[in-house]
């Protein structure tokens, strides 16, 4: 199965992420902020990345970019989570090389349908 | 009467609902007189061990024991019923209890002489306690039971097991 | 899939009241009018995770709420609004305003929605009041319309259309499309969900070999999808690929007569149908803020509640959050107790007397690893400090405004861990310490000046480990206690002989006394009905000691002393008769042999003993717990236990000192009742109970 690399600072949210993904049946890690993601993803290959834009130490986007420049991650579907609807930062997440954003609040059917598209 | 008789039993038996008419005590004894409690309220029973005893509390109360991490309390049955005190023995035992009042539930040991056996009883048949009057309370007493011609005392253990607050407990902290 | 939500809500609201008080700490600190960017990008990231989660979480309330200050806090940190006080005045009320919601929601109680309402249009006020750009601040109110108008004139397209209809796609991703992560396959996968799909590829672009990059994509689709299908739908599949490529996306309908462009959508410059379905309402600000043109009440900069309180409600929640670096300390530990157990247990096996080195070798491993284990247990309780001190500047920012006064507050070591009971327990005082300080320590600025200090008093909050327990220290360089007044005061309330002669510490230990304020009239800011000798009460309770330097004009330190955690205690063992007994070795100064005919006696009764050129108290342990004395009592030899109670001194005659122990604390009263002179017990080596004793209780009953 899959695995997934869920990253947010807001504990709720990240577990509600991966009791979601892990309910259907993905391999879920988690990380607190883009510094420990990045750690992470380097350890270990992940199928997807689900990422909140807004953290401390290093945010999503930056999280993206720096990933999407590491050989193993240049096709990995990167997700941002994000709560800005606003298109710069679509766009910003874009230019980074994030495959697509889910926008918050989101429920867990639409995340899993989300991933669907990207994992299928 | 029997109205009055009725509510009783469907107070003690609450733990019990699944059986109509039938209650199971555990029945032990005190000086030759035979003593019944709840079954469902007794958690263990141990032999009596040595406990340490609490300053300046009533003379019923024995002291505290650990009980697997626990400090539990242990009380003097006899004693608090107004029994002649006996010295412990190694047939003393310890019969462990939990109680509760509107506040919690506590776990409490109380010394009887011997256990003797767990007893069915008809909860219809049980007598409410006679009056006797001032010379021995019957608070604690739930009612009488015959079994085998031989009379039973039930105690009501949250009454029994009711500690005194002490008077002087907070006095000097306000 | 459903998914039980509220699962996850005590984890969220942890997180939000978490958040708030980052976001107050942080509006705190940016009164200087030097912006920081930092500063301000943690306040926003507050109001951004607490919007995020409610909106998940279903407190729609909370998510349109936080939207706001969210909002406002965006163009903050862009540098498109100035960070003006006032803007943090409401700010401020918003984030206890928020409080006070989330509380609410929390307890499942009703939210005051007229409090959050006033909130919410002194926010509104301030966004549209000052925005140098306001058609900027409500991107998702501009977009949100024009989307719905979109949807609409699909919809009106389709009624007119009878038969099959669907929609021609042209698909020419640029070369980088791939490197996004998007799979033109997976898309056109998801389009085939929609309806019946043909595809064909156009592949005249592609290089000859040599030059082909396999990173690029240099293909091209015709795609067709018949079905009654929104556009936004389609358009969702391309959503993420849009700027990546050329759409060109057309409605179509088979046999009808209605030509196909009338239905095609005639606002390419619309933004995308996003994904996003419950998205967070855009508050109406700018019709709310001509509806009620007038400025925020005073009141609505105010805290409806007392904050201080709302954050010690949920400090009192029973999860705590731990570092997982402590977990795994742990684990790492329990890892080595199981690798020594199976040792021993190999030992044990075949035991022959040559082992006996090798097994107590082992033993004493697994008592080490024990003791460690037990540290990182307790440590797993262990919170820093911050979590009290971080209220304080609100609390001194707040009262110092409403005094006039202008104090500057010191936090040092914050990150001074202590037992999360003793943090939740140390609160209150502290509170009260501080207005203390703030109320009567520190002078008006016209005073200070005039006694040639600088006008800005300073307190000073400072937590610092020493030995077992933790050291919390108020310095304040106000006016210092005096003496004189205190001593005169005492008179007057009846509490102090009038010829009494009291040295400094003894003189300042008079505020401790039940009954005694010094303040001429009693505040709304100290006087709030519990006095010092509340305070103090409640530090001894815990275990504690407090106590007063001060001097005049120069200011006041009051240091308490708390043990790091409630749950094991350094003790003394004792024993009185048969019988063992703990004393907390912090009430402890110190202990002395002595023979009974060393102790005089007053008027028969009392008993003194005169321990340099003092005469202390003696409490004969065995008459006060009735204890069977022993041969040794009758020689009249023993020790006595000089301990300390409210500063005085009084002795503890018992038979003999076993020696220092580490004790776990146990309740008395889980399943027995409070013991006059007794805190709790504990379990010793040998499985039997002790009594701790609790010795300002005992003093008071020995003197009854």
């Amino acid at each position: 199965m899959a695995s997934i690399l869920a990253v947010d600072d807001s504990a709720s949210m990240r577990k509600m992420v991966t009791f979601t993904l892990k309910g259907a049946g993905y391999e879920v890690e988690e990380a607190v902020d883009g510094v420990d993601a990045l750690a992470k993803a380097q350890a270990k290959r992940f199928d997807c990345i689900v990422t909140d834009v807004n953290m401390p130490n290093k945010d999503g986007i930056t999280l993206i970019r720096e990933l999407r420049s590491l050989p193993d991650y240049k096709y990995i579907p990167m997700l941002m989570l994000t709560t800005e609807s606003s298109a710069e930062k679509k766009q910003a997440g874009k230019a980074a090389g994030a495959t697509g954003w889910i926008v918050k609040p989101f429920d867990p059917d639409q995340l899993l349908k989300t991933l669907n598209k990207v994992l299928g | 009467m029997s109205e009055e008789l009725k509510t009783k039993g469907d107070n003690q038996n609450r733990h019990n609902k699944e059986q109509v008419n039938g209650v199971q005590y555990l029945s032990f004894t005190l000086a030759n007189e035979e003593y019944g409690v709840d079954i469902l309220r007794v958690q263990e029973i141990r032999s009596w061990e040595p406990v340490s005893r609490i300053p300046n509390v009533p003379h019923y109360e024995k002291g505290v024991v650990n009980l697997r991490g626990s400090i539990v309390p242990i009380i003097d049955l006899r004693e608090k019923l107004g029994i002649k005190f006996t010295e412990y023995t190694p047939l003393t035992v310890v019969v462990v209890l939990q109680t509760s009042d509107e506040k919690k539930t506590r776990t409490m040991g109380v010394v009887v002489d011997s256990v003797s056996d767990v007893i069915t009883l008809d909860k219809t048949k049980i007598q409410d306690a006679p009056d006797f009057g001032a010379k021995i309370s019957n608070e604690f007493i739930n009612g009488l039971v015959s079994l085998n011609d031989r009379m039973v005392i039930l105690l009501d253990v949250d009454k029994l097991l009711k500690l005194e607050e002490t008077e002087e407990q907070d006095a000097g902290d306000n | 899939m459903s998914i039980d939500m509220s699962q996850f809500h005590q984890v969220f609201f942890e997180e939000c009241f978490e958040g708030l008080e980052s976001m107050e700490s942080g509006l705190l600190n940016l009164d200087t009018g030097a912006i920081d960017s930092e500063v301000i990008n943690t306040i926003f990231r507050g109001a951004h995770s607490i919007k995020g989660g409610s909106g998940t979480f279903g407190f729609t309330d909370v998510a349109d709420f936080t939207h706001i200050m969210e909002t406002l806090l965006d163009e903050m940190r862009d540098g498109r609004r100035q960070v003006t006080q006032p803007a943090i005045d409401v700010l401020l009320g918003s984030v206890d305003c928020l409080r006070t919601m989330l509380t609410s929601i929390q307890a499942e109680e009703s939210v005051d929605s007229a409090a959050v309402e006033k909130y919410k249009t002194a926010l509104e006020i301030e966004l549209t009041g000052s925005a140098s750009e306001p058609s900027t601040t409500t991107p998702t109110a501009a977009t949100q319309p024009a989307h719905d108008n979109a949807e609409t004139v699909v919809v009106v397209a389709d009624e007119d259309m009878v038969e099959e209809k669907g929609w021609k796609i042209g698909f020419c991703p640029y070369l980088d499309l791939l490197k996004t992560g998007n799979d033109p396959v997976r898309m056109f996968r998801e389009l085939a969900e929609l309806g019946e799909y043909s595809v064909s590829v156009n592949t005249n672009d592609i290089p000859p070999f040599s030059k082909l990059d396999p990173e690029e994509c240099n293909l091209s689709w015709a795609l067709e999808v018949i079905g009654d299908i929104p556009e936004s739908e389609i358009r969702e599949i391309f959503n993420w690929v849009e700027g990546d490529c050329e759409l060109d996306i057309q409605s179509f309908t088979k046999k009808t007569a209605k030509p196909a462009s009338e239905a095609k959508i005639t606002e390419p410059e619309a933004p995308p149908p996003v994904q996003e379905i419950e998205q967070p309402k855009p508050a109406p600000i700018a019709a709310k803020a001509v509806d009620s043109p007038s400025a925020p009440k005073p009141q609505a900069a105010q805290a409806d509640n007392d904050p201080s309180k709302a954050s010690a409600k949920s400090a009192a929640s029973n999860s705590i959050r731990v570092d997982t670096t402590k977990i795994d300390t742990l684990i790492n530990m329990v890892g080595e107790v199981v690798i020594t157990q199976s040792m021993l247990s190999l030992i044990g096996e075949n035991f022959t007397m040559d082992k006996l080195a090798q097994l107590k070798r082992g033993l004493a491993q697994l008592e080490r690893h024990i003791r460690d284990m037990q540290q990182s247990v307790m440590n797993i309780r262990m919170v820093p400090i911050s979590f009290v001190f971080s209220r304080f500047p609100r609390l001194v920012h707040d009262i110092s405004t409403k005094l006039g006064k202008k104090i500057e507050l010191k936090l040092v070591g914050e990150s001074t861990e202590v037992d999360k009971a003793v943090v939740e327990l140390i609160s209150d005082p502290l509170v009260h310490l501080i207005r203390n300080s703030l109320d009567h320590g520190i002078e008006m600025p016209a005073e200070r000046i005039a006694a040639g200090k600088p006008e800005t008093g300073t307190i000073e909050l400072n937590a610092y480990h020493r030995g077992g327990h933790i050291v919390i220290e108020i310095i304040d360089n106000g006016r210092g206690l005096n003496k004189a007044k205190l001593i005169a005061k005492a008179v007057e309330k009846g509490l102090l002989d009038e010829n009494a002669v009291l040295g400094d510490k003894q003189a300042f230990e008079l505020i401790f006394m039940p009954g005694f304020s010094t303040a001429e009239s009693i505040t709304d800011i100290s006087g709030r009905g519990v006095g010092m000798d509340v305070v103090r009460r409640n530090i001894q309770s815990l275990g504690g000691n407090i106590e007063i330097i001060s001097e005049l004009g120069k200011g006041t330190t009051i240091s308490i002393h708390l043990p790091l955690t409630l749950a094991i205690i350094d003790g003394q063992s004792v024993a009185v008769g048969d019988e063992i007994y703990i004393v907390p070795l912090v009430s402890i100064k110190e202990s002395i042999n002595i023979t009974e005919s060393m102790l005089n006696k007053i008027a028969g009764k009392g008993e003194t003993y005169r321990l340099r050129n003092l005469y202390i108290p003696i409490i004969r342990m065995h008459e006060i717990f009735n204890v069977q004395p022993t041969d040794k009592a009758n020689t009249g030899e023993g020790v006595i236990v000089v301990v300390e109670r409210q500063g005085v001194l009084c002795g503890l005659f018992v038979d003999e000192l076993l020696g220092p122990q580490q004790v776990v604390v146990k309740s008395l009263e889980t399943n027995y009742r409070r013991v006059q002179g007794v805190s709790g017990a504990t379990i010793l080596g040998d499985g039997s109970v002790a009594l701790i004793l609790d010795i300002p209780g005992l003093v008071r009953y020995s003197n009854r």
